[in-house]
C-alpha cells in the first residue's frame, strides 16, 4: 500500500487494547507525550470479547482525569479500525496529530 | 467493607499547595476492593498531581506506599525509615487509618484523600452498596436480614412509613424502601404474623450516641 503517515506518531504494541491501563497512559503523559491514542479492533470484533470495549471506559475516565489536572482530555482518543484498514489507520495519525498540534504542546512537558 | 469515595482533585490540589514532598499513602484493605485507594489509585492520583504541578510550574516529589493495612500498628510503623524523607502524608485509606497514622508520627501531618462514606457490599462490579451503620447492637434476625437502621432513610423499627411507594422510598425512587423488602421476605417465608410484633424502642447507647465504641479481648493482650 506504501502509505505514509506523521512521523512522530510512535507506536506501542500491545496484545489487545483492553491490556492499555490508565496508569500506561499517564506515564506517557508525564514523559512527554502530547497526546495519546488507541487504536483497536472493531467493537464486537474483539479476540478477547470485549477488551476494546473496557479500553472505550478507561479513555472516557482518562479524559476525566486529563481534565482535572489541566493537561486536557481531548488529548487522549480511542479509535477502531479493522487490521485490514491501513488507509484508515494513515488517515487516523494525521487526523490526530493536526488536533494535536492545534491543541499545542502537553503543558506538563518538563524541560529538558 | 468500608467504603469511600475520592475527594474531588482541586480540594486535594489545595491541601498540597505548601508542599512539594508528599508521601501518598494507599492501603491493601478496604479502599482496594472499593476501587478508591489501593496501590492502582495511588498511582493514578500520583501521577494526576505530578502532572498538574508540573503544569503549574511547581513539580512536586511524591513516594507512593501501599500498606497492607493503615488500621493495625505493625503496618503503620512499617512507615517509620522513611516517612521523615516527606514533609506531608496524603493518605488514601479510610478515616480510621488516616488518624492511626497521624497518632502513629505526630510530628507529620496526614491529609485525607478520600471522604469515607459507608460500610458496604459490592453489588456488581463497579457499584457499591450500603447495608450496615454498626449500631452496635444487631437486629438481623428480627428484620429477616434487611437492615432497616441503614437501608431505611429514616431508620424506623416498625415500617415502612407513608411515604413508601410502589417498594421505593420517598427519599429517591432509585432507593428500594427497607421495609418494603422486609415485609416481602416476611411473606416469602411465611412469617407474617412475626411482623406483627411492634418492635420496642431502639437503645441508641450503643450507637454512636453512646461515644466513641472499644472492643477489648483481654486475652489477646500481650
Amino acid at each position: 500500500m506504501r502509505l505514509s503517515y506523521p512521523t512522530n506518531v510512535k507506536i506501542i504494541k500491545v496484545p489487545c487494547t483492553g491490556r492499555v491501563d490508565i496508569t500506561h497512559v499517564l506515564k506517557a503523559f508525564e514523559d512527554g507525550a502530547d497526546g495519546v491514542y488507541l487504536v483497536g479492533c472493531l467493537e464486537g470484533d474483539c479476540h478477547y470479547l470485549v477488551g476494546n470495549i473496557r479500553a472505550k471506559k478507561r479513555v472516557e475516565y482518562l479524559k476525566h482525569i486529563l481534565d482535572e489536572c489541566g493537561v486536557g482530555g481531548e488529548r487522549v482518543a480511542m479509535y477502531n479500525m479493522s487490521s485490514a484498514e491501513g488507509q484508515r489507520f494513515a488517515e487516523v495519525a494525521r487526523e490526530m496529530t493536526e488536533k494535536i498540534r492545534t491543541l499545542g504542546p502537553n503543558p506538563a512537558k518538563k524541560e529538558k | 467493607m468500608i467504603v469511600a469515595n475520592r475527594k474531588p482533585f482541586e480540594e486535594i490540589i489545595e491541601m498540597l499547595k505548601p508542599y512539594s514532598k508528599i508521601l501518598l499513602l494507599g492501603c491493601n484493605e478496604c479502599v482496594t476492593v472499593c476501587a478508591t485507594g489501593g496501590s492502582k489509585e495511588v498511582a493514578v492520583l500520583a501521577s494526576e498531581i505530578r502532572l498538574y504541578r508540573q503544569k503549574e510550574g511547581k513539580p512536586v516529589e511524591i513516594g507512593e506506599v501501599t500498606l497492607e493495612r493503615n488500621c493495625d500498628p505493625e503496618y503503620v510503623e512499617s512507615l517509620k525509615p522513611f516517612i521523615h524523607d516527606y514533609e506531608v502524608v496524603l493518605s488514601m485509606a479510610c478515616g480510621c487509618g488516616i488518624q492511626f497514622v497521624g497518632e502513629h508520627y505526630r510530628d507529620r501531618l496526614v491529609l485525607p484523600a478520600v471522604n469515607t462514606t459507608f460500610y458496604g457490599v459490592t453489588e456488581e462490579h463497579g457499584v457499591w452498596t450500603e447495608r450496615c451503620q454498626g449500631c452496635g447492637n444487631c437486629i438481623l434476625h428480627k428484620t429477616l436480614g434487611i437492615c432497616p437502621v441503614t437501608r431505611c432513610a429514616k431508620s424506623i423499627f416498625n415500617g415502612p412509613c407513608g411515604g413508601s411507594q410502589g417498594g421505593k422510598c420517598e427519599v429517591d425512587r432509585d432507593i428500594p424502601c427497607a421495609w418494603h423488602l422486609i415485609v416481602d421476605r416476611y411473606r416469602e417465608l411465611n412469617m407474617m404474623d412475626k411482623y406483627l410484633e411492634i418492635q420496642p424502642m431502639k437503645d441508641w447507647s450503643t450507637s454512636r450516641d453512646g461515644g466513641p465504641r472499644k472492643r477489648v479481648r483481654e486475652d489477646l493482650k500481650i
